[in-house]
């Protein structure tokens, strides 16, 4: 038998920091930590994957007030509502396709209309495991978005993963967090700091407008970096929370910057670039708008690399889309 | 078009069964590491189950009148593809794809494969569709059975026992569920994880005709199936009590994992080990 390079298979936890020049590992396990040690209510609860969700840090740290559901979403979300029914502060892990598709009922009803402060933490979001269609949360962020209440965080990195760890477990109220896991990539700096509903200019640019959600914006980053090699000045503007979704900022760059690249780790209608396209309708701004992100398909399976260029989602896709919104 | 010819030889299903074993570990040995462990430790069941049980013509996987096996556990597709290439459904030479990048034997096996009857994985869906199918296939007249493995960790998920409550209800006796008690799951053993015993009680009280057998012994897998085909009225189950990494010493005796990394020095051993085993 032939044997391919190793590296290149479809596993299921893969690691989306190949090249990054610093990395942290389970930013969010022990961001957790460090928040339960300053307030007693917040527990942990996991569906079979405690190891991994790095939620096994805390639960390592505090086994008391860590349950185990066993492979049960429904029992998971439910559960946690109770919790928080008790005044618990209750993070619940799990896969994003799990928790979204088997669980949307639990949270919809028990987390989102009974107002629980739930903390769902969802891993493998859009493209970053090496398993296909079952374990790609793809659509996750449109079907929270839609729920009446619910805070939607898509983290960028380590750091902001870190960070918006810590703003959830403050804010009071159901949130639908994306998880980044394992061997996490750092580009954000500390110093910018992560606020539940506010975008952030990271760079500014009168030419082309990049919006980007998630790992996305480390991609959006880099292709501004290679257009501005070119003399193309672009902006990019890093909206992890898509709900609350902050209009001001958005409507105030498409009303600058009216050429706009749309950028998310997730299909492209029913996220970010539909939010915006929401907004410019309802404000009245003309723009033209390209959107990157996953097509309307189920995806194969394979390595990170390969699933980016196979769905044209790669830094190099993303100058192409802004140089021909600039033709 | 030809059936795939079936048979009740003890020894001729070990023979088979650890050729389904050698096929298991290259596909482990290309990727590095895996569900060797699930793979080696169904490779008795499947082979029953494939060369005793079910009726299906290998030419023809879409065959209307054949048996369905449906896997729930995606993951186990490792031990399914084995299987497909030892029947003749899928060649034994795309077997070195396995879980690369473009391959259609993805790590999780996809209904778009030849003999893949749905995409498992997303785990909890197996015995609903399974039920659904027998329902189907009853309604149409035909006499073909419906064959769902699942594993003691979907026993978690509440829609596994929905449908073994509509397996009952609806009298499905043409529906066999056999759960792979291999003692793993993602964060450990059952036990610690969610406790499922005594699992076999919780299938009969169900209403479902349950046996409970050492998976890893093909005489007592050949004598389930006899009583199921003697015993109308009711859908079945058959518990079965694996050993993960079966047929591989040390993979038998390491610390159990549900998915196991190998470094790339233990595949000689492994591979000799296996050749020794019984
Ligand atoms: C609905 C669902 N929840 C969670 C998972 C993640 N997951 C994949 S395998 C697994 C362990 C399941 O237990 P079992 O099939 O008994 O594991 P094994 O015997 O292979 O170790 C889990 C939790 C999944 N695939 N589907």
């Amino acid at each position: 038998m032939s044997t391919p390079p190793r590296g290149v298979t479809g596993n299921i936890l893969t690691s989306d920091a190949a090249g990054a020049a610093r990395t942290e590992t389970a930013p969010f396990g022990h961001a957790l930590v460090r928040a339960a040690e300053q307030d007693p209510r917040i527990v942990g609860l996991t569906a079979d994957l405690g190891k991994y969700t790095d939620i096994h840090v805390f639960a390592e740290k505090f086994p008391a007030r860590f349950f185990q559901m066993g492979m049960a979403e429904q029992s998971l979300v439910g559960a946690a509502c109770g919790l928080a029914r008790t005044g618990c502060v209750p993070f619940a892990t799990t896969y994003g396709v799990f928790a979204t598709r088997r669980a949307y009922d639990f949270i919809a009803i028990g987390a989102a209309l009974g107002r629980a402060n739930v903390k769902i933490i969802a891993g493998l979001p859009g493209l970053t495991t090496g398993y296909g269609g079952t374990h790609q949360a793809i659509e996750d962020l449109a079907l929270m978005r839609s729920i009446p209440g619910l805070t939607v965080i898509d983290p960028c990195d380590a750091t902001e993963t870190a960070q918006a760890t810590a703003a959830i477990a403050l804010h009071d109220g159901p949130v639908y967090m994306r998880l980044l896991r394992g061997v996490v990539p750092v580009t954000l700096e500390p110093h910018n700091k992560f606020e539940i509903g506010k975008a952030r200019l990271l760079l500014d640019g009168t030419d082309v407008a990049y919006i980007s959600t998630g790992l996305m914006t480390t991609r959006t980053l880099e292709a501004a970096r290679i257009l501005a090699a070119t003399g193309i000045k672009a902006a990019v503007l890093h909206v992890s929370t898509l709900k609350p979704f902050d209009r001001a900022a958005v409507g105030a760059l498409l009303s600058r910057v009216p050429r706009v690249v749309t950028a998310e780790n997730h299909v492209v209608t029913g996220g970010l670039a539909s939010a915006v396209a929401d907004l410019a309708v309802d404000e009245r701004l003309a723009i033209r708008l390209k959107r990157v992100g996953i097509p309307d398909c189920f995806c194969e399976s394979g390595s990170l690399p390969y699933l980016a260029e196979r769905y044209a989602m790669t830094a190099a896709h993303l100058v192409k889309a802004a140089q021909e919104i600039l033709k | 078009m030809n059936e795939l010819p079936l048979t009740r030889d003890p020894a001729a299903l070990r023979t088979r069964a650890k050729a389904l074993r050698r096929h298991v570990l290259r596909m482990a040995e290309i990727v590095g590491q895996g569900y060797v462990g699930q793979g080696l430790g169904i490779a008795d069941v499947l082979t029953v189950i494939y060369f005793s049980e079910l009726r299906t013509r290998p030419a023809e996987p879409g065959w209307v009148d054949r048996d369905r096996f449906v896997l729930s556990t995606g993951h186990y597709a490792i031990g399914l593809y084995a299987a497909l290439a030892e029947a003749g459904i899928i060649p034994v030479a795309e077997l070195a794809t396995y879980g690369a990048d473009g391959s259609r034997l993805e790590m999780s096996a996809p209904e778009t494969t030849p003999g893949v009857e749905m995409t498992g994985g997303s785990l909890g869906h197996g015995l609903a569709q399974s039920v659904g199918m027998a329902l189907g296939l009853r309604l149409q007249g035909r006499d073909a059975r419906v064959f769902n493995l699942l594993s003691d960790g979907e026993c978690q998920e509440g829609s596994t026992w929905e449908a073994a409550l509509a397996g009952a209800h609806h009298r499905l006796d043409r529906l066999i569920a056999i759960i792979d008690c291999n003692n793993q799951q993602a964060d450990g053993a059952p036990a610690k994880v969610m406790g499922l015993e005594p699992l076999h009680e919780k299938w009969a009280a169900f209403g479902w005709h349950t046996q409970r057998v050492n998976g890893n012994d093909i005489p007592a897998l050949l004598a389930a199936f006899t009583q199921i085909r003697a015993t109308p009225g009711k859908p079945h189950a058959i518990v079965v009590d694996t050993l993960m990494g079966k047929g591989v010493k040390t993979f038998e005796e390491r610390e159990k994992n549900h998915f196991i990394r190998v470094a790339p020095e233990e595949w000689a051993l492994a591979n000799r080990q296996l050749e020794e085993s019984a």
